[in-house]
């Protein structure tokens, strides 16, 4: 076998990008058709929050995945953004044009020192550290009243768009959402399979050997820290335009697990997993909370069954029993 | 005996009351310190230990009306929960990385607080106080509550034994021999395996304990294992992972800053023993950092 | 002439634990340099303060007449230094192809330095050629053998194209096959590569080093030819009776 051999059976490989959007364009066209074949309002209210929540987790899954950094502060770009869109909202302007992209650059400013003090440590320690961050932030949400309304949480003035309120119907707001969701989807995407992205998953696969091959190591888990943050950040500028308000929960150490499970359920070694893994969580809480409070139990459960058997979630399982299917083997 | 409220007395209660939930945090941050210095697993679930011995305690208190039974159940109670969950599920989690031990406590974190939360109800409950410990001390002219001198007792003793019991007994020897090197200890023929089960056994053990002991002061309703979950961390990052004396010390300070900030400065208390924690973390980073580039 | 690696009075101590005592250490371009000595003499120490991954707690390293004692890995290797692991630092879910790229990638960072994908293509195919790696590279390296990844190991070293190689003890855990065709490609290297190797294997040092450094309980033992180091009373006292 020769170099140009080898080189000609590489290019000839089913293109898994091709086949991973398609899947994924069927869906979101589905998403986009649904309201015009009569959707029920509250499916509405369910999807937009399972593309809100796809989208943190996904943000999320570039920390950890793909990087292999376990945050569990990551929340706190979602509600810096979502509390930064609310006193924008009240205090400069509601024009959509300003405080959504005003809100994510607030989170992304946020990431920058909180992310260079963190990636210093690692493991537990990183963990513990994104913790100690986040709860910080809870707690001025929590306490600065004038500011964030305290455990009240805070009135998020609706958008507008050049004076003229808009996104003010929940079909609107569906399409918007859906529309943002796709573009960041697609560039997450891109930055992902990026030679950055592949870095990202050297860094991963050993730091030391990244070093050695004359990489900052640092510089990029800083990269992937911020852009991490700011697709948290869009998705929570995202929740509080839709629910006009925002309280002090969505910044707790229980909204951060909430995510981190939602991408180990989904499978944090595939650039889908963590969409899976938030729609199956988020429908499995609305199914559940009608029948039983102790969705903490259920919660657990998935936990240990999750990690004591199926360690590449749910779409680990798929990606194993495909090709299983198709002869490879396990 | 009246006397008008002076700044000592606020001294002198704040402090009190601190060191009582220093060594609460002491006894809890013990067992968290010791489970990852020997075993190299984080122990999520250490506050649902906290809960649960206070649980059991509660329940033998209404059976028997005795405190001391109360003690020994929820004590040894707590001990067999944590050794059975290390006997079936824990010990293959060894070879696997820290996120994954993580999960797996947090998991079973999740599961306990909600069967508590079924079998004891969603009410804020408490052990009340047998009469031989309910009166008052007094000490150059002040009167302390009995209960929370003991408990205080308590922490100490339970820190000077339990770093006897490491630094000088063969026990010991063996548990600072396994923390080193565990792979070496084993091939030496000792049963390591069933020392690593008493070990955290002896960590849920005095995590039940406690629970138990603490129920009169601090009550015993749900949510307060991720609380004391939270703190514990703290003190155990603080103090070092696997660091004994390290627990002891910053189990201190931790207890008498948030008594302190709580009493002084509220809204912030919180944010400061974060920024504390994550302050500490840095400066030891940056130590490190002069060493090991990883 | 630069040494291209040059040591000067480095000491190492853990604590109250001295772990190196001045060691003055040169290799000079071009050269076959081994360290080699008992178990704990320190190589291992020596090798990572030169390889940038702890600092020293007193001396300097100087890498082609510049001070680098206490620069990060990243900042040797844009000198032109390379290093492999004792213990196999590879990314183990990637393929052998994937694991090549990432090291031939970093030459080409930066918005004046991107190369085509061909150009790229060309450049992995061919270290992997070099390597015997070719036939495998679409392997996952967790699936590979143990001789095949401490090849990979060095292919990962060679694909910066370095002009200092650190090879830490490259042969380790290898069968006599797998060591005879190691040292083949060490031999086969060429002399504009400067090398600095530590070894056990006292076949291979003999073998490939032009000078070796001989470390015992953190000082420096001996230092000269492999001649004159297998003439060397005391080294082979300190070893043992090993036949030298």
């Amino acid at each position: 076998m020769t170099v140009a051999d080898v080189i000609v059976q590489r290019r000839a490989k089913p293109f898994v990008a091709l086949r991973l959007w398609s899947v994924l364009g069927l869906m979101i066209a589905a998403c986009a058709a649904a309201p015009f074949l009569g959707m029920p309002q509250f499916v509405q209210a369910m999807v937009i929050e399972i593309l809100v929540f796809s989208l943190l987790a996904l943000s999320l899954n570039v920390l950890l995945g793909y990087t292999g950094l376990v945050s569990f502060g990551h929340a706190a770009f979602f509600g810096i953004a979502g509390y930064a869109v609310g006193v924008i909202g009240i205090h400069i302007s509601t024009d959509i044009l300003v405080t959504f992209p005003l809100a994510v650059l607030v989170a992304t400013i946020c990431a920058v020192p909180i992310g260079w003090l963190s990636i210093r440590l690692s493991g537990f320690y990183f963990l513990m550290i994104t913790f100690a961050f986040a709860q910080m932030v809870f707690v001025v949400a929590f306490r600065w009243k004038p500011v964030t309304g305290g455990s009240d949480g805070m009135i998020v003035p609706g958008a507008t768009l050049f004076g003229a309120p808009i996104l003010g119907s929940r079909e609107s707001f569906y399409f918007f959402v859906l529309a943002v969701f796709t573009v960041c989807a697609a560039l997450l995407y891109a930055i992902v399979t990026s030679r950055f992205g592949r870095t990202l998953v050297g860094i991963r696969e050993s730091t030391p050997r990244m070093w050695a091959l004359g990489y900052n190591v640092r510089r990029y888990k800083l990269a992937a820290f911020v852009v991490g943050a700011t697709f948290a950040g869009v998705a929570g500028a995202l929740n509080s335009l839709f629910n006009l308000f925002i309280a002090p929960e969505s910044v707790n150490w229980t909204q951060s697990a909430l995510v981190l499970v939602m991408v180990l359920i989904g499978g944090a070694g595939c650039f889908v997993g963590p969409i899976i893994g938030a729609t199956i969580v988020l429908l499995l809480q609305q199914w559940l909370s009608s029948y039983t409070e102790y969705w903490g139990l259920v919660l657990g459960i998935l936990f240990i069954v999750l990690i004591t058997g199926a360690r590449e979630g749910i779409a680990g399982l798929v990606m194993q029993g495909w090709s299983y299917l198709r002869g490879k083997g396990p | 005996m009246h006397r008008n409220f002076t700044v000592l007395d606020f001294l002198v209660a704040q402090t009190l009351n601190g060191l009582v939930y220093s060594m609460l945090l002491f006894l809890l941050a013990l067992g968290l310190s010791l489970t990852f210095g020997m075993l190299r697993v984080i122990n999520l679930a250490h506050g649902a230990f906290y809960l649960m011995g206070a649980y059991f305690g509660l329940t033998a208190w209404n059976l028997t009306h005795s405190f001391w039974a109360a003690i020994l159940v929820a004590t040894a109670g707590a001990a067999i929960v944590g050794m059975l969950l290390e006997r079936s599920w824990l010990q293959r989690f060894y070879v696997r990385n820290e996120l994954d031990q993580v999960i797996l406590t947090f998991g079973f974190a999740l599961v306990f607080d909600d069967i508590m939360k079924m079998l004891w109800g969603k009410d804020i409950q408490s052990i009340p106080l047998p009469l031989l410990l309910s009166g008052a001390v007094q000490i150059a002219g002040t009167y302390f509550p009995a209960y929370r001198l003991i408990l205080v007792g308590v922490g100490v003793a339970l820190f000077v034994a339990t770093w006897l019991a490491i630094e000088r007994t063969r026990t010991g020897a063996l548990i600072r021999a396994s923390v080193a090197d565990r792979v070496m200890v084993s091939g030496l023929g000792f049963d390591i395996r069933l020392l690593f089960t008493y070990v955290f056994g002896f960590g849920t053990a005095i995590a039940g304990l406690a629970g138990v002991m603490g129920a009169p002061i601090t009550g015993i309703y749900p949510g307060l294992d991720f609380e004391v979950l939270i703190t514990t961390l703290i003190v155990v990052v603080i103090g070092g992972l696997g660091n004994i004396s390290g627990a002891f010390w910053a189990a201190l300070l931790i207890g008498l800053a948030e008594t302190y900030g709580k009493a002084l400065y509220p809204a912030a208390a919180s944010f400061i023993i974060f920024g504390l924690m994550a302050a500490v973390l840095l400066i030891r980073a940056w130590g490190r950092d002069e060493e090991d580039v990883e | 002439m630069t040494a291209a690696v040059r040591t000067s009075r480095v000491s190492k101590s853990y604590g109250a634990f001295v772990a190196l005592k001045d060691i003055d250490l040169s290799v000079e371009p071009g050269e076959r340099r081994a360290i080699i000595g008992p178990n704990g003499a320190g190589k291992s120490t020596l090798f990572s303060i030169i390889a940038g991954q702890k600092p020293p707690t007193s001396g300097s390293i100087f890498i082609n007449g510049a001070d680098m004692t206490r620069a990060r890995p990243d900042e040797l290797w844009a000198m032109g230094l390379a290093r492999t692991f004792q213990r196999n630092q590879l990314f183990q879910n990637l393929t052998v192809w994937e694991n090549v790229e990432l090291a031939c990638a970093a030459h080409h960072r930066g918005l004046f330095k991107s190369v085509s994908r061909d150009a790229l293509d060309d450049e992995i195919g061919g270290i992997l050629e070099r390597v015997n790696l070719l036939g495998s590279y679409d392997v996952r390296v967790a699936n590979m053998a143990y001789g095949e990844q401490r090849q990979l190991e060095l292919a990962l070293a060679l694909a910066g194209r370095p002009k200092i190689l650190l090879l830490d003890e490259p042969t380790a855990g290898m069968s006599p096959t797998e060591t005879q065709a190691m040292l083949r490609m060490m031999i086969a290297l060429p002399r504009e590569i400067t090398i600095l190797i530590v070894e056990h294997d006292m076949d291979v040092v003999f073998s490939l080093a032009d000078r070796v450094m001989v470390l015992n309980l953190g000082k420096v033992l001996a230092d000269g030819t492999v001649r004159e180091i297998q003439s060397n009373k005391t080294v082979s006292e300190v070893y043992m009776g090993k036949a030298l």
